[in-house]
């Protein structure tokens, strides 16, 4: 690898690493697990002047539940999320999500809260945080915020993150006592790009729907929200017909474009099918 | 699967068909192996290349000042500055010529247009940001149907006499036979397809590094070279340097499959670099450089009409042929034959006329051309006839099977000429056949599908065969050169006093597994066992001359040297045995290691004795030592061939499908090291997989190319490949000294048709005919949306 020159900082404390993108503003650019960001410096398709390791900083790698939320720190690789036993038996979207995204090795590095900030519309964890309403905490000299992921989502590899600001954590929400969810992915290999993904979340109270997130992967300028096809479900009992209605209102809410991975027909067909077999995964298989 | 054995056994009393673990492996595992990358010499320079971002663009100036003045920087070198020494342009391997460094105009995305030669790869990689090219677009011809419009863009205006875009036009087979033939036809069945540009994609990318002494003029070059020796020839023609002062030196080689087989203009500038300024330069090309420049593969756009009579029987076959050559006519292949060996497209089957017309074309994309892991384009051959008897089959209603065993050479045949002038030197085809029809279970396959079609299942499956036949190891050298080289290959066999021996090869091993192959060979004829023979291979300095390794040729034409070789030199052994043991040569038998007499087996003399006799003991007038050459000159190629079959699962609602069963059964003649055999076979069959499946070097409207990384170029993991059930028969070629065919490509060759004959078999009732590769889960969904039903 050789990128161009840049200066390397690494700050032990969050003090000093929100210090760094305070002075530095757009120069810098906050290094988790590179996994995104070290093959566009390896290409030199970007050249950031300053970086930002925050890999030093202490108590950025938590998994918990906290205050009706999960929490998920900056640090939090993909690989501790496959393996968290919070997100296995609670989160069922994103534990399905986990072992696809990428390669082994990329998980081993790459950090839940960095894929969303590269804002990647083929990134997998963007469409599970629509599906479960989740949010990013973004925190900077002058205070915090909490951006939810439908807002902090802005365009092709581009969030509303502050340069000054750091994504110190994302929240999902409780997700009851009820409750079903699961990924689907299409992609051409293992450690493919999804051509297709559908995230899809089911909140439950005696077989009526009192909840639903869907959200689309790799057909569209971001992630999408499936927000028709989520109040079509809202208030019905999971039936043929009612998982038929949403995946059709949910290819409808993609708008994909046609790429060496297949027209833009194709993808949308993928999502009625997707969504279909998710929504029916998920309803075969509750917690409650 | 064979188990690994490490001596001779009851069961296999000698060294042939024994399955010695590599004896090259210690050092890979251990990661002391040697590859150009290892080579750090004092006071190197290092080489960066920067690579035009157009496909087709006049160079109006190049501005390297900014560049000179980075500290660090030694040189920049341009096609300008090449020119000055007659070094801009080199011949290709078609004896066409490309650029080393662009000097009017580039004519693909990713050409070389400046190298920056520095202390370091850093600083070299910042120089190439401060080069400023002024560039003049031209419009992009980016395909060979583009090319050959009235109009088109001319690509090639620095050639004289070059008034458009063709390359080539070249036929074989008999034109009025053909006709003749379907004339008298009763079905006439078609498929047009395209096998799309691949790449061979080694895992170690390519590179050199270039040591040229000012004080003795001796050029030694540490390259990622299939052909050491050849590449010297090519550089003293080339540059004029005197042959002797060349020293080519292929290190362990990371995967060659064809892309190590030309001259890149990054070897060239290196070694020109190191000439001009006095030090070594490394070369390490990155992986863009890789797919984006070198030696691609496949590229032909074909049309193949198969004519036959009512009961099936095959008539007569019709080829048109468009190959997309990139802006230069780059193909290793010999020079007889200009579209390589692709007129094999008769196969496996009796076709009593074939007519084969090709041509080639200029485009705006990357020369090469090259045989990824294959004889001179057999595999787009292969895949055309294999995809053709197929349609044939649905068309008429035939069970593919069927159609492949009626329509074969018979046993009887053999040597069979084939309508386009091969002569195919044994086989034995439906044994072959029958043996994976019943390893994959096909009447029950076959059942389950028509269940699956009755019940309109979402998940269909496909039962697909290639029953293809390759034919490789060129030589002989009366029609197969490189260049002007005749295609021999040679070995030359010391053994030491202490019976141990050294072998060295013309041809250069890049994971095939020669150090213990041709270790065996030796073991085979003279008993000295493997553990105690080097093969040495790669070094022009300290190796006799060959063509080296690729087209599956080296142990038909470098394993039958090293067989001659080792005979020549147990002649001599037995005449020193009959010294030492005091009776007549006539009264000596050989076995497996050791000569006795006659009637008297306790008077023995092992090769080991006899060696350090050579040197000690041996008779008054006979030259000491023991050792040998053997250039070898084959009589006729070889023709391995196989069945392949593949069961796929289609599920019809988003096209993904999946090989859930893949039977192989090859026959390569006599198998010297079988694990190693199965090794390429299991290779051969993960690559064809990826071509059918998902490989593509694509390009857009404009030229630039969309597969020049591994995120879009793509390599399956083991997480998607298949597993493999792997089956031989065996027919020895019968001019080989050990019976062997090659095989080192059948797989890659035979397989692609394989699995996309199953995706298509499992929508065939949905009116599916054809699928172009890669078979992307996208064409095959468009393709039932677009079938008529």
């Amino acid at each position: 690898m050789f990128p161009s020159q840049f200066t390397y900082h690494a700050p032990a404390t969050l003090g000093e690493a929100l210090a760094l993108l305070a002075e530095h503003g757009d120069d810098a650019k906050v290094l988790a697990g590179g996994q995104s960001l070290i093959p566009l410096m390896k290409l030199r398709f970007a050249a950031p002047p300053i970086i930002v390791d925050i890999n030093r900083i202490p108590g950025l790698d938590t998994i918990a539940e906290e205050g009706g939320s999960l929490r998920v720190g900056a640090l939090v690789r993909n690989r501790a999320i496959e393996r968290s036993d919070v997100i296995t038996s609670r989160y069922p979207t994103m534990a399905a999500a986990a072992p696809m995204i990428s390669d082994p090795v990329v998980r081993n590095q790459g950090t839940f809260v960095g894929s969303l900030c590269h804002a990647d519309p083929q990134g997998d964890w963007g469409s599970v945080m629509l599906a479960l309403d989740g949010s990013v905490v973004a925190r900077s000299v002058a205070g915090e915020r909490v951006i939810p992921i439908g807002e902090f989502l802005d365009g092709p590899f581009t969030s509303t993150l502050r340069a000054d600001e750091l994504a110190v954590e994302a929240r999902v929400p409780d997700p009851g006592s009820e409750f079903a969810g699961t990924y689907l992915k299409l992609e051409r290999k293992v450690g493919d790009f999804a051509t297709v993904g559908v995230a899809v979340f089911l909140a439950t109270s005696g077989g009526t729907v009192t909840k639903a997130g869907i959200g689309l992967t790799g057909v569209g300028a971001t992630n999408i929200k499936a927000t028709a096809a989520e109040q079509a479900l809202v208030g019905g009992t999971v039936s043929d017909a009612l998982i038929e209605e949403a995946a059709r209102l949910a290819a409808e809410a993609a708008d994909p474009r046609t790429d060496i991975r297949g027209s833009a027909d194709y993808k949308r067909d993928v999502v009625r099918v997707y969504v279909a077999r998710g929504l029916r995964a998920a309803a075969a298989t509750p917690v409650a | 699967m064979t188990t690994v054995e490490t001596a001779p056994s009851a069961e296999h009393p000698g060294w042939m068909g024994k399955s010695v673990p590599r004896i090259e492996d210690a050092r890979f595992i251990a990661g002391r192996g040697n590859y150009v990358e290892d080579v750090v010499l004092p006071n190197m320079l290092h080489m960066a290349i920067l690579r035009s971002p157009y496909a087709h663009a006049r160079i109006v100036s190049i501005d390297s000042s900014a560049a000179m003045a980075l500290p660090g920087v030694v040189a920049v070198v341009t096609g300008a500055l090449l020119a000055e020494h007659k070094l801009a342009w080199m011949p290709t391997l078609s004896g066409d010529t490309q650029a080393v460094l662009a000097t009017d105009k580039v004519r693909f995305q990713g050409q070389e247009v400046a190298c920056v030669v520095a202390e370091d790869r850093y600083v070299a990689h910042d120089a190439l940001e401060l080069i400023v090219v002024d560039y003049e677009p031209l419009p992009a011809v980016v395909t060979p149907q583009a090319a050959l419009e009235d109009g088109a863009p001319l690509i090639r205006d620095d050639k004289d006499g070059q008034v458009d875009n063709r390359v080539y036009h070249w036929e074989a087979g008999d034109a009025a036979a053909t006709e003749a033939a379907f004339a008298g036809a009763d079905r006439v069945v078609s498929l047009t397809t395209f096998y799309p540009r691949s790449h061979p994609a080694p895992l170690e990318c390519c590179g050199c590094v270039a040591d040229v002494n000012p004080a003795s003029g001796k050029a030694t070059i540490w390259m990622t070279s299939q052909a050491p020796h050849a590449i010297r020839t090519v550089f003293a023609l080339v540059a004029g340097l005197p042959e002797q002062n060349i020293q080519i030196i292929s290190p362990d080689i990371g995967g060659g499959f064809g892309n190590k087989v030309p001259v890149y203009p990054g070897y060239v500038v290196a070694t020109a670099a190191s000439l001009l300024i006095g030090r070594p330069v490394k070369w390490i090309e990155d992986r863009t450089g890789n797919l984006i420049s070198t030696g691609f593969a496949r590229d032909f756009h074909m049309t193949g009409e198969l004519a036959l009579d009512g009961a099936g029987k095959m008539l007569g076959l019709r080829v048109k042929m468009l190959s997309d050559q990139g802006y230069a006519y780059a193909d290793a292949q010999p020079s007889k034959f200009r579209a390589g060996l692709f007129h094999m497209v008769t196969g496996s089957y009796d076709l009593p006329a074939a007519h084969v017309v090709t041509d080639g074309a200029y485009t705006n994309k990357a020369p090469g051309g090259v045989a990824y892991r294959c004889s001179f384009r057999i595999t787009e051959a292969s895949y055309l006839i294999e995809r053709l008897v197929d349609v044939a089959a649905v068309e008429i209603g035939m069970d593919p099977a069927e159609l492949r065993r009626m329509n074969f050479v018979q046993p009887d045949q053999f040597p069979y000429r084939s309508a386009t002038g091969f002569v195919y030197d044994s086989g034995d085809y439906a044994p072959a056949l029958d043996l994976a029809l019943e390893q994959v279970g096909y009447a029950e396959v076959r059942a389950e599908q028509q269940a699956r079609r009755a019940a309109g299942a979402t998940k269909q499956l496909g039962i697909g065969i290639a029953s293809m036949t390759e034919a490789l190891g060129a030589g002989p050298s009366r029609d197969y050169d490189i260049l002007g080289i005749k295609m021999f290959d040679s070995a030359e066999l010391r053994v030491h006093p202490t019976g141990k021996a050294i072998l060295k090869l013309g041809v250069r091993h890049q994971g095939q597994g020669h150090e213990t192959t041709f270790a065996q060979i030796v073991a085979h004829e003279l008993g000295i066992p493997p553990q105690d023979i080097v093969v040495q291979e790669g070094d022009t300095d300290n190796t006799p001359y060959g063509l080296g390794t690729y087209a599956s040729r080296s142990t038909p034409t470098a394993g039958a040297a090293a067989a001659l070789v080792a005979r020549t030199l147990r002649e001599k052994a037995r005449k020193i045995a009959a010294y030492l043991l005091e009776v007549a040569e006539e009264d000596l038998e050989w076995e497996a290691d050791r000569f006795s007499v006659k009637g008297a087996p306790e008077k023995v003399k092992t090769i080991q004795e006899i060696a350090f006799a050579a040197y000690t003991n041996h008779p008054q007038g006979m030259d000491a030592g023991l050792e040998g050459v053997k250039y070898y000159d084959p009589p006729n190629l070889t023709f391995p061939f196989a069945t392949y079959i593949v069961v796929a699962e289609v599920d019809v609602a988003t096209g993904e499908w999946t090989p859930v069963k893949v039977v192989a059964v090859d026959d390569c003649g006599v198998r010297i090291n079988p694990m190693i055999v199965e090794g390429q076979i299991m290779g051969g069959l993960t690559e064809g997989y990826a071509m059918a499946a998902m490989q593509q070097i694509a390009f857009d409207e404009d030229g630039n190319c969309i597969g020049s990384n591994f995120m879009d170029y793509l390599i399956p993991t083991a997480m998607e490949t298949p597993h493999f059930d792997l089956f031989d028969t065996c027919t020895p070629s019968p001019h080989h000294p050990l019976g062997c065919k090659g095989v080192g490509e059948s797989a890659t060759v035979g397989s692609p048709a394989a699995f996309v004959n199953a995706v298509v078999d499992a929508v065939s009732h949905l009116g599916v005919r054809n699928i172009d590769m890669p078979v992307l889960s996208s064409r095959v969904w468009e393709a039932i949306h677009a079938a008529p039903g």
